[in-house]
């Protein structure tokens, strides 16, 4: 009697409550949560890359205004709670967001953390938007039926460099990767990359992480003299691919190189969601919300984290559900779609949860590039020429 | 005799009764472009403040109004002499607006605020603020001035605002990025373009106002990905008849139906078609080319385009003097 009575009268409530906002539609209040879980990290290579303590944390509050100046107009009220933690607190933390009644989760994890807090999160019936980890895996044979994945894959990443470099005519390539399993994967999905389009690497060289400090105090005397032995003698290249996904060393690359040539991947020109400089697609408008709430420019988790929220913003607008199973039924579906200042719609793999979006190629100031690039092209979507393809992926969950 | 023939041509000049004008805002030149409409040469070029957008004239023809949305402004110009004259209060980074038929007041988007701006062009000043979705851009009037139409290009609606208490009345959820809003002459109707959704939402409204979305239209051409036919600029004849759509990246106007909805035909323009202009008579449609940096001549009754003329850089907005 009392579980059947409680949702009449939050119904009651919120009726009374959308009174006030908009007579005709129907009230409606979604609770989300931001779980961004901390690692022991050494500091970057550059200052630039230091974490702000906000981070995710600032994009997920730009985002609650945006739905909510959006919900303002339909009775649908929007509330996020960001929470911090650590590898071994990570479960308790999201076991307090789903006692907490919250169905709607975006984690910037590592992948190893994000299966385990999304297996949580579905035995609590949650949706979980992965907003950081780039492994292949969780698009296919470890995909999850309540996991969507809005940041993009390494694949994605090294096929939005390579179009860039098969449309610069750049088809030899001299592919330096790190000794860390992230690098590895990372440089793996170069080579499947060359094979997809028709590069041919050279050569490759792998540079070892030692560990230790990235970066001392004259530490470029050192970098200057060491780094250009190390690329000496390679085979005849156009362009040095660079695989380094912890960022211990590719930022040392450009410009201490044996032979003259550009870099590309992890440094150089990088394959980016967002950087605080892109403006194209009314882009500005977004950055100067940004900065006027945040103080500070955006940084990519900033813009992962957002466009998660903003996701699951327009399946509420759109469905006037805040049910997690219409909600994803809806982001998997055909009739989704969202602008997210990139030029075209973003939307969803049905077959694997990942969000089909443009990549920027970013030097560090200024946007160089867009891909996918024209040219390339797909039955589907041209943005289906970047990452795994249907026939590529083994996963069933979504079936 | 020949003076007196040159005295006459003289005056018929300085009167400009004769000759329309149309001004084209280049975004990224920074200038207005001037040409004229009967021998559709460029006469003038001169500078339009940083960054203009969107750009309209007074009812009669004797005001040029200007969006400078780098200088938070809007810039407002003698139309025979080119000479600023002043400027209005328009709120941050102003880039579509709309003038009531009366000339007063001037309704304007502000996209960094979310925020319609109400500005009395006679006293200069602000006379309401309309908080509005995100990033507010199309900008409309109801035929009956009852309606002003804004359209937000994040939270992807229409809100319509009753101009006697600056109220929002309704809105209408519409596809991804709305950009443009254009009623029909008896005000039974407003079109609306999503460029990223890639529709125009057609949108009924009833006696009391009140507004129905009916259908959204799609477009279609053999060779263009279907991403880049992005609904920019709406313009409608005044009958009724023809729906003219600029379709940004894709370099075409699509012609619709007005009776059907259904697409007719497509006009090969110049690349990045952005927004349009009736010459008074309806006889031509200019399409201002952002990327090409050109506008393009449309020969509204045959369909068919017959002139590109070159203007600044970045062509964005057309404004075309009355008769």
């Amino acid at each position: 009697m009392l579980t059947r009575l409680m949702p009449l009268l939050a119904a009651a409530f919120l009726t009374v409550f959308a009174g006030l906002y908009a007579p005709a539609a129907q009230a409606l209040e979604v609770r989300a949560a931001v779980l961004r879980v901390d690692y022991p990290e050494l500091l970057p290579i550059s200052r630039y890359d230091l974490r702000p303590e906000d981070l995710a944390f600032a994009g997920a509050a730009l985002a609650e205004e945006d739905n909510a100046t959006t919900g303002r107009f339909l009775g649908h009220s929007y509330e996020t709670v960001t929470r911090s933690t650590t590898p071994e607190e990570a479960e308790q933390a999201m076991a307090a967001l789903l006692a907490d009644g919250i169905r709607y989760v975006v984690v910037d994890a590592k992948s190893a953390e994000l299966e385990a807090l999304s297996d949580q999160a579905a035995e609590g019936g949650a949706l979980v938007f992965n907003t950081r980890a780039p492994e292949a895996a969780l698009r296919s044979d470890a995909c999850r039926a309540n996991l969507l994945h809005v940041a993009p894959s390494y694949a994605m990443r090294a096929d939005a460099v390579a179009q860039f470099a098969i449309w610069k005519q750049w088809k030899r390539w001299l592919l330096v990767s790190g000794s860390n399993p992230e690098d590895r994967a990372l440089a793996e999905a170069y080579r499947q990359a060359a094979r997809k389009f028709g590069a041919t690497i050279v050569e490759e060289r792998e540079f070892e992480d030692t560990g230790g400090a990235r970066r001392t105090d004259s530490g470029h005397v050192m970098v200057q003299r060491q780094l250009p032995t190390f690329m000496q003698g390679a085979e005849a290249h156009d362009v040095v691919i660079a695989a380094d996904a912890t960022d211990y060393f590719a930022a040392y690359l450009p410009y201490h190189l044996w032979t003259p040539r550009p870099v590309m991947g992890s440094a150089g020109l990088r394959p980016v969601t967002m950087h605080g400089a892109h403006e194209a697609w009314g882009a500005t408008q977004f950055q100067t919300r940004f900065e006027k709430l945040t103080q500070r420019r955006v940084m990519e988790e900033d813009y992962n984290a957002w466009l998660a929220l903003r996701v699951l913003g327009e399946a509420v607008t759109r469905t006037s559900s805040a049910e997690p199973e219409t909600v994803e039924d809806y982001i998997l579906s055909d009739a989704f779609e969202l602008a997210a200042f990139k030029g075209q719609k973003v939307t969803f793999r049905d077959w694997n949860g990942q969000l089909r979006q443009p990549l920027l190629l970013y030097d560090g100031r200024i946007t160089v590039s867009v891909s996918p690039q024209e040219g390339f092209l797909h039955q589907v979507s041209p943005l289906d020429t970047m990452g795994l393809d249907r026939p590529e992926s083994n996963c069933t969950a979504f079936e | 005799m020949t003076r007196l023939l040159l005295s006459t041509a003289l005056c018929l000049a300085a009167t400009g009764a004769l000759a329309g004008k149309a001004f084209v805002s280049n975004e990224r030149g920074n200038t207005i472009t001037v040409i004229d409409t009967e021998s559709w040469e460029v006469i003038e070029e001169f500078e339009g403040g940083n960054r203009p957008r969107g750009i309209t004239l007074s009812p009669d023809g004797a005001l040029l109004y200007v969006c400078a949305s780098d200088d938070d402004t809007v810039r407002v110009f003698n139309t025979e002499t080119y000479e600023e004259l002043y400027t209005l209060p328009s709120g941050p980074d102003p880039e579509l607006f709309v003038i009531h038929p009366e000339g007063n007041p001037l309704y304007t988007a502000n996209e960094d605020d979310n925020l319609v701006t109400v500005t009395d062009t006679e006293s200069h000043s602000i006379l309401a603020e309309v908080p509005v979705g995100v990033e507010p851009e199309g900008m409309a009037i109801s035929p009956d001035t009852n309606w002003v139409v804004n359209t937000s290009e994040t939270t992807n609606m229409a809100h319509f605002i009753s101009t006697g208490d600056y109220e929002i009345k309704h809105n209408i959820l519409v596809d991804q990025r709305p950009r443009y809003a254009e009623y029909t002459s008896d005000g039974r109707r407003l079109f609306v373009s999503a460029e990223i959704g890639g529709t125009v939402s057609v949108i009924d409204i009833a006696e009391d106002g009140t507004p129905t979305l009916k259908q959204k239209i799609g477009f279609e051409v053999p060779g263009v990905l279907p991403e880049w036919l992005q609904p920019v600029g709406v313009k409608v004849t005044e009958d009724g008849s023809r729906i003219f759509v600029a379709l940004g990246p894709a370099n075409r106007v699509a012609v619709i139906d007005g009776a059907s909805l259904e697409v007719v035909d497509y006009i090969m323009v110049g690349q990045r078609v952005w927004q349009m202009a009736f010459t008074p008579g309806e006889e031509f449609l200019v399409t201002t080319n952002g990327n090409s940096n050109d506008v393009t001549v449309i020969d509204v009754a045959a369909e068919k385009a017959i002139k590109s003329i070159q203007v600044g850089q970045q062509p964005w907005g057309v404004a075309i003097t009355p008769d």
